[in-house]
């Protein structure tokens, strides 16, 4: 029976590492858009996540004032589309206002989100308060599906799945589609697609959002497992950093990897140790491994001249 | 744009803040006056209120200076004290400890305040202690904490570990089961508090199946949720703070563990944080406090009532902000008895001082300047608020180094 009961754990600690690692990738996709692609120090990505978690919080306050009671349950995933483009809208107007004029001045953009982000988290603070807020989980959320001794939850499941859509209409769009392909060209070679005639200008405009609109579904997914309050975005925004440098900037596929990578590392230290323990072991690897390669898990080769 | 104007604009962004800064901290620019005596000043007297009202902490700390803010106009109306209006100096600690020390420094020297009301976390207090310790002044500190401390120039309104933790092992051994699990953030409170409880089973006959602890703010608990579920504990013992809660509680029922399965019973959440977590999320679980908004008592529902009519309906009372309420009488029930702002007089004058909180009567223990408390331990209703299962009948003296416990010797030589 020992052995049952070890390859239990070995079970439900591989899904533990993949959810997390699932919704390491959620909070990071967003970023390897405006940070990996863009080369923005993006420092306002966390509150993105927080302005899409508060969204969700607000779809969940008007269903259950507005809507007769059985909709209730579905206000979730009303509040995912809504996250996206709340938080597209303002990562757009954020690009227009203030980006724009500081690309290629990394410091400078990372000191003028950070201030953003001090502004987006009072904003918070004044309209909802300091304290952190309830969101209920939808009822078709609740409980998990039962693999042998191994429980599931729904939660943890969706996430993945929310991962798995972002991730494939992500590919779909950047390779697959006309605007999409604009974009990786004018991020993978600025003058020259410049030249080819595209308006970088735009397409700055439009990667940014879509970058904070994936924040904004991130936040979605962070009211199911944690705190709602002004500063998570804080607590999300090294992780999401630490993802994308390990994963190579300016590619998607080492994100993904990235994610995987730190998120089971991270939850089968934790379980032979602890929390504290797997955080320093993940640090300590992560600068170890730049050491080696010091543009990531995959680097970019571009002949641009950066 | 050429680079001037961008110059320009970023300059303006950064002038942005700093006004944004500066406006906090001018609303609450006293002059400073001359004055025979700490504070007084023709008819009013000042006092401080020092809590972190921007910052991590505000989440908690605003609720405590709308308590005393109260408190004081209450006061107010009925007479003030020694027949002087009470004049409130607010600052903003900032969730930041250094400014707290700053603050307190600023509020004793240049306001020249009878006593200050402030504070949340130990680190906070300990910024505070040699700054009212050096300048002779006098604070009132109204948050649970992990004892072993005793200052002249401090008064605590919160329960010590005598008056919470060790009361809490005792009802749990006594009635869900032998087998604890403790976690905890990763910093002092906590692991001062699991070393009493270690101590305590021990000698009380419990078990310890695991002990982990998890950064601040940590917030993916799938691990730690199934460590839990391979040692199979009777019961939890939970002194994670802040967000983590959220997070912990929310996995927990995911991955299927209730409160039927394994309750955790937890010092750091009270009727304000469980607004933030969810009472479907919570309900079941227990915690151990000195006070709760259900108390029936008239005192009680006076107080939930005004509070509720002064700063929102939707708001709720708890132990800390019943803490802190009564802390502003309790020095004015101490400054009356010693008939004088004076710090060593109203300290001498404070043994024994009572007053009738919501809560029950409340009494400053003269040697070691902590409260005479009732320890309650409540379960978590579904609608957020908590209700009492047990408690401790009288008031329990506060023992802060557990001096009264044989099991504890050497915990605190230990430190």
């Amino acid at each position: 029976m020992k052995g049952g009961a070890a390859m239990e754990i070995w079970a439900s600690q591989l899904f533990n590492g993949l959810s997390y690692s699932s919704f390491l990738l959620l909070i990071a996709l967003g970023l390897a858009i405006t940070f990996g692609l863009m080369k923005v120090m993006n420092m306002a990505h966390g509150d993105m996540i927080m302005i899409g978690a508060y969204v969700t919080y607000s779809t969940q306050l008007i269903f259950s004032s507005f809507m007769p009671q059985n909709m209730f349950d579905y206000y979730f995933l009303f509040s995912i589309p809504i996250a996206f483009v709340v938080t597209a809208c303002i990562g757009w107007i954020l690009e227009k206002s203030l980006i724009q004029f500081l690309y290629n001045r990394p410091l400078d953009s990372m000191l003028a989100t950070w201030g953003v982000s001090l502004i987006l988290q009072q904003i918070a603070r004044t309209i909802f308060g300091a304290p952190n807020v309830a969101v209920k989980t939808p009822s078709w959320l609740d409980g998990g599906l039962q693999i042998a001794a191994v429980t599931l939850p729904y939660k943890r499941l969706f996430i993945l799945v929310l991962v798995g859509l972002c991730l494939t209409g992500l590919y779909v769009y950047l390779y697959r589609t006309a605007a999409g392909r604009r974009m990786t060209a004018v991020t993978l070679n600025r003058q020259m697609a410049s030249c080819l005639g595209v308006n970088t200008r735009k397409v700055d405009a439009g990667a940014f959002a879509l970058g904070s609109g994936l924040g904004g579904v991130a936040g979605c997914a962070l009211t199911l497992l944690g705190p709602v309050g002004p500063t998570v975005g804080t607590n999300y925004i090294i992780d999401a950093f630490m993802i994308v440098i390990l994963g190579g900037i300016g590619n998607l596929k080492g994100t993904l990897i990235g994610a995987v990578v730190i998120g089971l590392i991270s939850t089968f230290v934790e379980f032979g140790s602890s929390a504290t323990i797997a955080k320093v072991v993940v640090f300590a690897l992560i600068i170890l491994f730049l050491q080696w390669k010091p543009f990531g898990l995959i680097s970019t080769r571009s002949r641009a001249l950066d | 744009m050429g680079k001037m104007t961008k110059n320009l604009f970023l300059m303006l962004v950064i002038l942005t803040f700093m006004l944004a800064g500066c406006v906090g901290s001018n609303a609450t620019n006293n002059e400073s006056d001359t004055s025979d005596e700490k504070g007084e000043k023709g008819d009013t007297v000042k006092v401080g209120v020092l809590h972190s009202l921007s910052g991590t902490m505000a989440i908690s700390e605003v609720s405590l200076k709308n308590a005393e803010l109260m408190a004081i106009e209450e006061i107010n109306e009925a007479g003030g004290v020694l027949g002087k209006k009470i004049e409130p100096v607010i600052e903003d600690g900032a969730s930041d400890w250094p400014t707290f020390a700053e603050k307190a420094k600023k509020l004793l020297q240049s306001d020249e305040v009878a006593t200050i009301f402030g504070g949340w976390t130990s680190a906070s207090r300990k910024a505070m202690l040699p700054v009212v310790e050096q300048n002779n002044g006098l604070l009132w500190y109204p948050v649970q904490y992990e004892g072993m401390e005793s200052s002249p120039n401090i008064f605590y309104t919160g329960a010590t570990t005598n008056q919470q933790i060790v009361p809490a092992v005792s009802w749990l051994l006594e009635n869900k089961g032998k087998k604890f699990f403790l976690i905890g953030s990763d910093y002092v409170f906590p692991r001062t508090a699991n070393k009493i409880i270690k101590a305590q089973l021990k000698a009380e006959g419990g078990e310890l199946l695991g002990e982990e602890y998890t950064p601040l703010g940590h917030t993916d608990y799938s691990t730690l949720i199934s460590k839990i579920k391979a040692a199979k504990p009777d019961v939890i013992f939970n002194t994670l703070n802040g967000d983590s809660n959220v997070a912990f509680f929310k996995q927990l029922k995911d991955a299927g563990i209730g409160p039927k399965d394994m309750p955790v019973l937890s010092v750091s959440i009270a009727e304000e944080e469980i607004r933030g977590i969810g009472g479907d999320v919570l309900a079941g679980h227990y915690t151990a406090w000195n006070y709760y908004q259900t108390i029936d008592t008239p005192e009680n529902k006076d107080f939930v009532e005004k509070y509720k009519a002064k700063y929102g309906e939707e708001l709720v009372t708890d132990d800390p902000i019943e803490a802190a309420y009564f802390a502003v009488y309790l020095w004015a029930a101490a400054v009356e008895k010693a008939g004088s702002f004076d710090v060593d007089k109203v300290r001498a004058a404070s043994d024994g001082i009572e007053v009738q909180a919501p809560g029950g009567k409340v009494k400053i223990e003269g040697s070691n300047q902590h409260t005479w408390k009732v320890v309650r331990i409540g379960e978590i209703q579904e609608d957020g608020l908590i209700k009492e299962l047990w408690n401790s009948g009288e008031a329990v003296k506060p023992d802060p180094y557990l001096e009264g416990y044989d099991w504890a010797k050497g915990l605190s030589s230990g430190e």
